[in-house]
């Protein structure tokens, strides 16, 4: 069950220190508004975990948090797009863990799905095998992976009900696997709409799984963010 | 050579029916010479299946991007989905090819793509489960590094992305098939030698002989 609070009141629950996981893809299917919270609102100390850092360039959504210096430590799988970021590592600001993204991606899953670890073959004869424990199942080695969790995760979806269901449109990509692996799970939405006007079976995240209910940008002010976004840096 | 002759070549390989990821930059440009009546259901690691070109302007949608965040338009037909079903794909050995770029190749079919220590910090992201389950991987790249150095290395010198699984190299001088004993130089670029190929290839070209007596007779 759900609660909807504002994007303001969201944020108070993102404590300094605190673990946050960062739903999107490099800048697509991000939590627009609420990245601009906590930037604003100056937390520090973070680990922020996403699969890949912000749009390239950076400073744009959790590259605003990478120009503030909120961050500490980076769980990840590419820090590449943002050059900010990657300076911020260089200098020993920011403490960096990769894994691979496939890999990224199942330790948190694990994290949500009451998992102990991830055991995956990606990455064996690489360096990667320094960065898990190694163990023979069959007599194939694989890697082992611990999952991953965080005290809050700030997600994006299209629409919730006030029971937190959430409905996504277009990639969803990493918001429904985190939406299961924090303490506190806040949903940005570019709506909320009434109790049944998501069926049942257009539910990607059921509201078991979701703590609060932001408003985000409408679907609209989102379509011209991305567009004057994407024609500015010649992608349309 | 232009840059879109490694686009064109990569293009060929293209089959009927096939799932294909393509990488960043020239491997994600073969899509545009598909070649009329193949069909080829192209995948996005951060989650559609059968996507098509650019939108127009006022027509995008926020949440419709490629892995590199352009905007991408999905097919009739097509699927979107979040990325832990995307990597089952992936690692799952669902999707039958993938071209990506290089640093380095070797001939034991070795590929470092992700890192060069000291100078060059951006994560494997991908890469790593792509190289690992696609059924085929197919390595696009410019035959030498900007001082012409080989990228075809006996082994390679940087941190791999994977060991001992690339199936072809395209290059703008030359294609090699990646085998169990080695090296072997299948086509070469208009203009080019197999001399220069060989003087240009750090690596063992095995079947280096039978191109010398092509080029005499």
């Amino acid at each position: 069950m759900a609660v909807q609070i504002t994007t303001q009141e969201a944020v108070k629950k993102i404590i300094d220190k605190s673990s946050v996981m960062i739903g999107g893809f490099l800048g697509a299917a991000v939590p627009l508004k609420m990245i601009d919270e906590i930037a604003a609102a100056g937390i520090k100390d973070l680990t922020v975990i996403s699969i890949g850092a912000g749009y390239r360039g950076g400073g744009v959504d959790i590259g605003k948090m990478v120009l503030n210096k909120q961050i500490i430590k980076y769980v990840t799988s590419h820090v590449g797009t943002d050059p900010n970021l990657i300076k911020q590592i260089v200098n020993e600001e920011v403490e960096l863990e990769l894994s691979p993204m496939g890999t990224f991606v199942e330790r948190v899953r694990a994290g949500g799905a009451g998992l102990g670890a991830v055991v995956t073959p990606v990455g064996m004869g690489t360096e990667v095998e320094a960065m898990a424990e190694k163990i023979i199942v069959d007599g194939k080695p694989y890697l082992l992976f611990k999952p991953i969790r965080a005290d809050v995760a700030v997600i994006k979806a299209y629409r919730s009900d006030p029971l937190g269901n959430l409905q996504y449109q277009g990639m969803s990509n990493t918001n429904p696997v985190m939406a299961t692996a924090a303490d506190i799970v806040i949903a940005e939405v570019d709506e909320i709409v009434g109790v049944g006007e998501i069926a049942c079976e257009q539910v990607g995240t059921p509201g078991i799984f979701v703590d609060y209910i932001v408003r985000g940008h409408s679907y609209e002010e989102r379509k011209n963010i991305y567009e004057e976004l994407w024609i500015a840096t010649n992608k349309l | 050579m232009p840059r879109n002759y490694i686009a064109r070549r990569i293009a060929q390989e293209f089959k009927d029916g096939m799932y294909v990821n393509l990488g960043i930059g020239i491997p994600t440009e073969s899509a545009n010479y598909i070649p009329a009546g193949t069909q080829v259901f192209l995948q996005t690691e951060n989650g559609g299946l059968m996507f098509g070109p650019k939108p127009k302007r006022g027509e995008s949608n926020p949440d419709i991007a490629n892995a590199g965040a352009e905007p991408i338009t999905m097919m009739a037909g097509g699927a979107v989905f979040d990325v832990a079903t995307s990597f089952a794909m992936i690692r799952g050995g669902h999707i039958d090819m993938t071209v990506v770029g290089a640093l380095e190749v070797d001939e034991g079919g070795s590929i470092a793509s992700w890192k060069i220590p000291g100078k060059l910090l951006t994560g494997m992201g991908g890469a790593m489960d792509l190289l690992y389950g696609c059924k085929r991987v197919i390595v696009a790249m410019t035959h030498t590094d900007k001082h012409g150095n080989p990228k075809i290395r006996k082994k390679c010198t940087l941190p791999l992305t994977a060991a001992g699984v690339v199936d072809m190299i395209i290059t703008d001088k030359a294609v090699f098939r990646v085998a169990e004993a080695g090296l072997y130089l299948e086509e070469l670029a208009p203009g080019i030698t197999a001399a220069e190929v060989e003087r240009l290839t750090e690596g063992t070209i095995m079947n280096i002989i039978e191109w010398e007596h092509i080029e005499i007779t």
